[in-house]
């Protein structure tokens, strides 16, 4: 081992040494488990809970683990088959009730010591391991117009208490044009706005006697960052309530959320879940004008007129003020009713909501208070647009009716209940729902893919099968046409697959994809090219008449050129795809990237280790090559 | 297989057949995209698709005669790999909300034909639909931009024509035939195409590489002799690089499943065409501008620039 360079022997058995490692986790296939975690948020599973879950699998006759606590504050058991798993999860739902979320998930059976050094198996895409992937688009134009609302009220507000006449506040756009009877009420309210409002440019127009004011772009930046974390967050709470194992929640872009649960088959519960908006208010029944007034549809000053659900011929007159709204409620749980048996949800207030509602409860009694539900609805309907084309548009419509009025018969604390629902299944959405808290604006679904289980699994077996098929053929040619050569641009095969396989599963982020298989089968072709091109080199100069050993230097010499042009050019593209692909082509670019930068190091300083091991270490020269 | 002679074909005796026929298919394939375009698939177009599987073989036509009368009508039906699995793809409909059009598919395919159980929903909205196939255009072509940089910098300028030449050609005929067939062009397809950017450039490469090092190294100053000559040095390593990931793809294309098989597809015609080309495309290209020895010829470096 004179010529070669002892520090790359060193280098290429360390790389070899730490990626086999790093691989060898996806030699244990994941035990199916079902996982209990505490429905509350940061909430773990009691001893005495998870002692009643082994009891009660025991009386099923369910083999099954011993149950350990995983990060997180779950608790998950393992099982011996799905069948077993999924009649487990149908046990256990039924009989933990609200207090816990039971979910399906695969418990990872890598070696404690392996686990020890952070070694897992690589993350499968939902193409392989079945599960449903949503791209949710949130209607930013919902929340401008609100938020746009909410600023008109509060300029007239202002100019209320200061007593300055306006005609008109008028919304258009992102903008607010106030209107004045008089250009010395146009001035003083000028002065008054001028720094009340930080998020708008005022300008103004003495001649019109208008005050124009115009969102700022970093505002409005600011106002669609805060709605989509919102809803990233409310949506986060949901799917962990529908206790799904390793959700993905992520922001994509300006305004998308990208939602993926894998393992889950049900999509019609998921997406009702995730797209509703429901929300509760608390107000006071308006006790100064007749309920009669109702029925005219014009609401007396400071009050809203609302539907009583069911009961659309008895609209209800409500304080605009809200004691507490759904944002303030900490813990929901559904219920019943003691007394007559329909179903409740129970419900608490954080600090702020509870003061509220302490204070107005206590000057309150005796008088009627409402719960207000509010949904928004978003669908897609069809417009045509002014270039004559047809597209799909977001519309949304808010709902607002009056669930519940009941007397106050004390004053109220943080904890109260809510009667008057439909069903009990209305009763433990809207708990959901309420303990996950509300979308701050509307979503709809704009891409959904769901790939059953067992499709996934069709899909693992055909990605193993044509890699398998793909690398003997190669193996076998390459045996065929450069024999001994062959053997070491196999070798050097087999070792650049270890390492594709070691990265992916280091990276934490790297998921393999269908395509993303089919890129490493690929590179198995491809790799095998760098090979191949420095062979027929050192072939050439052999039929050259140039000695063996000289012949080996000048092949791999000659021929790097050209392989470092072959790989750069590949990896260009891998990057375009990645940047332009979504999901699962976005795989592809990544098996093919890692693919070309791990075939270059073992086609290259692979082989050539192996070639010195062979030809290089005698005394004498080699006088033949077996090429 | 040391002692094997040296190949000694003469390649560009029958050049001018081969130039002809390139010509031919590129303008074929120019005109066919012109007029139909490519089929492109629910990725692009926006859409939903179901795939179900059925207990027994699945009747295509007891799946269309299921889907009269009901707002699906439209739905192409085909066979999904195996005789027991589906297909239906519906184009986005107008007086449905695109995202109910899944749930309300499933339901009448699980309810109309007993036995068949959807396995997998997907549904791509027409705003996605289009962003997709905005981004995919311009990943292309900076795919083709970038590729014209390297070898703009790599090469002189009629060795970088010729293999820009060669790489538009493989990827105007694949699209070409993609045209023809009516085969459908997805984000997998697109992502066999760029691959074949990448591939098709670098099997071009190695052999106007040698070609270069041989205008550069011999004494024989005639250029059919030298080009001819590199041909047949290359020729082995150009056919054993395209036969071995023309091995994987035929395990692609077998084993791989109907999500794999459009892509394996594309990669077999292409890599069939880029080696071709990389033979004839850029060899035809460097007589036409007439290449010679004087263009290897390393300038001297000016050490001082003209810069005043």
């Amino acid at each position: 081992m004179t010529r070669y360079p002892r520090w790359k022997f060193f280098l290429l058995m360390a790389v070899l040494f730490v990626c086999g490692l790093y691989a060898l986790p996806n030699l244990f296939p994941d035990a199916p488990a079902v996982q209990i975690s505490s429905a509350k948020a940061g909430g773990e599973v009691s001893d005495s809970a998870s002692q009643r879950v082994l009891r009660q699998l025991d009386q099923a006759g369910l083999q099954h683990g011993p149950g350990e606590h995983i990060d997180g504050g779950s608790w998950l058991v393992r099982f011996s088959d799905n069948d077993s798993q999924l009649r487990a999860r149908e046990l256990l739902a039924g009989s933990l009730g609200d207090e816990y979320v039971v979910a399906l998930n695969l418990a990872p059976t890598t070696p404690g010591w392996l686990r020890a050094i952070g070694a897992s198996p690589m993350n499968l895409g939902l193409d392989l391991r079945g599960g449903v992937h949503f791209l949710l688009q949130v209607d930013m134009d919902a929340v401008v117009n609100q938020r746009m609302e909410a600023w008109a009220g509060q300029i007239k507000l202002a100019l209320k208490n200061e007593g300055i006449r306006y005609r008109d506040v008028r919304q258009d756009g992102q903008q607010l044009r106030v209107q004045f009877a008089n250009s010395e009420d146009a001035d003083s309210a000028r002065t008054l706005l001028r720094n009340a409002l930080p998020e708008f440019s005022l300008d103004s127009d003495p001649e019109q006697r208008v005050l124009v004011f115009n969102l700022n772009p970093t505002a409005l930046k600011d106002m669609q960052d805060y709605a989509v974390d919102q809803n990233r967050t409310a949506l986060n709470n949901r799917v962990n309530e529908l206790g799904v194992a390793e959700p993905v929640v992520q922001r994509q872009g300006a305004d998308r959320i990208v939602v993926q649960l894998p393992g889950v088959q049900d999509a019609a519960q998921a997406r009702r879940i995730l797209g509703r908006t429901a929300t509760l208010e608390f107000r006071l029944v308006n006790q100064d004008y007749p309920a009669s007034r109702a029925a005219t549809g014009v609401a007396p000053p400071g009050t809203e007129i609302f539907p009583f659900r069911g009961q659309g011929d008895r609209p209800v007159i409500l304080d605009r003020a809200k004691i507490a709204t759904g944002d303030e409620v900490t813990n929901a749980q559904m219920g019943f009713d003691p007394q007559n048996g329909t179903p409740q949800v129970n419900v608490s207030l954080d600090s702020a909501g509870a003061r509220r509602m302490q204070r107005v409860t206590s000057q309150n009694v005796g008088n009627p208070m409402a719960v207000l539900f509010i949904e928004t609805k978003t669908e897609m309907r069809s417009r045509t647009n002014e270039n004559g084309e047809t597209e799909q548009v977001p519309v949304s419509t808010t709902d607002r009716y009056v669930i519940n009025v009941a007397t106050i018969q004390d004053t109220l604390g943080s904890r109260f209940r809510i009667t008057g629902l439909d069903s009990p299944a209305e009763a433990s959405e809207l708990a959901l729902l309420l303990r996950a808290g509300s979308l701050a604006a509307p979503v709809t679904i704009i891409e959904e893919r769901t790939i059953g289980p067992s499709l996934g699994a069709e899909n693992i077996e055909a990605g193993l099968k044509s890699m398998a098929l793909g690398m003997v053929l190669v193996l076998v040619f390459m045996l065929v046409w450069y024999k001994v050569f062959g053997i070491f641009a196999n070798v050097a095969l087999v070792g650049n697959l270890l390492i594709i396989v070691g990265i992916m599963s280091l990276i934490p982020g790297a998921t393999l994809t269908l395509p993303g298989i089919a890129g490493i089968v690929l590179t198995v072709g491809m790799a095998v090219d760098a090979n191949v091109l420095i062979y027929e080199r050192i072939r050439e100069e052999l039929k050259k008449g140039v000695r063996p050993r000289q012949a080996i230097d000048e092949g791999y010499a000659k021929a790097f050129s050209t392989i470092l042009d072959a790989n750069i050019t590949t990896m260009i593209v891998a990057v375009i795809l990645f940047s332009a692909g979504t999901g699962s082509v976005q795989g592809f670019a990544v098996t093919l990237f890692i693919g070309i930068l791990s075939s270059m190091f073992t086609a290259i300083v692979g082989t050539r280790a192996m070639v010195e091991m062979v030809y290089g270490r005698g005394a004498r020269p080699p006088a033949k090559l077996s090429i | 297989m040391s002692n094997k002679a040296p190949f000694s074909i003469n390649f560009l005796g029958i050049r001018r057949v081969f130039a002809a026929l390139s010509i031919i298919l590129v303008i074929g394939s120019i005109g066919l995209l012109a007029t139909q375009g490519l089929n492109l698939g629910m990725d692009f177009t926006g859409g939903t698709s179901v795939v179900a599987k059925g207990e027994n073989e699945v009747i295509i036509d007891d799946v269309r005669s299921a889907l009269e009368g009901t707002p699906f009508e439209e739905a192409t039906v085909v066979r999904y790999g195996s005789p027991r699995d589906i297909s239906i793809r519906v184009p986005t409909l107008n007086d449905m909300p695109a995202d109910q059009v899944g749930p309300r598919l499933t339901e009448v395919v699980e309810s109309k034909l007993p036995g068949l159980k959807v396995l997998q929903v997907e549904f791509v909205g027409p705003q996605v639909g289009d962003e997709l196939r905005d981004e995919s255009g311009l990943a292309l072509l900076m795919a083709l931009g970038l590729m014209l940089v390297y070898v703009w910098f790599r090469f002189t300028n009629k060795f970088g024509v010729a293999t820009v030449v060669a790489l538009l050609h493989d990827v105007i005929i694949v699209l070409g035939l993609f045209s023809l067939t009516r085969w459908t062009f997805d984000l997998t397809v697109l992502a066999a195409v760029l691959a074949l950017i990448g591939y098709s450039l670098n099997d071009s490469i190695v052999v106007a590489d040698r070609i270069r090092e041989n205008f550069r190294d011999t004494r024989e100053t005639d250029a059919e002799k030298i080009i001819n000559g590199s041909l047949n040095e290359t020729l082995s390593r150009t056919i054993n690089t395209s036969f071995t990931t023309l091995l994987v793809l035929i395990a692609l294309f077998f084993f791989g499943g109907e999500v794999m098989r459009a892509f394996s597809e594309a990669l077999l015609v292409g890599i069939a065409v880029g080696t071709y080309s990389s033979i004839y495309v850029v060899t035809n290209m460097l007589f036409l501008m007439k290449v010679d020895k004087q263009d290897f010829i390393i300038p001297e470096k000016k050490e001082v620039d003209d810069m005043p």
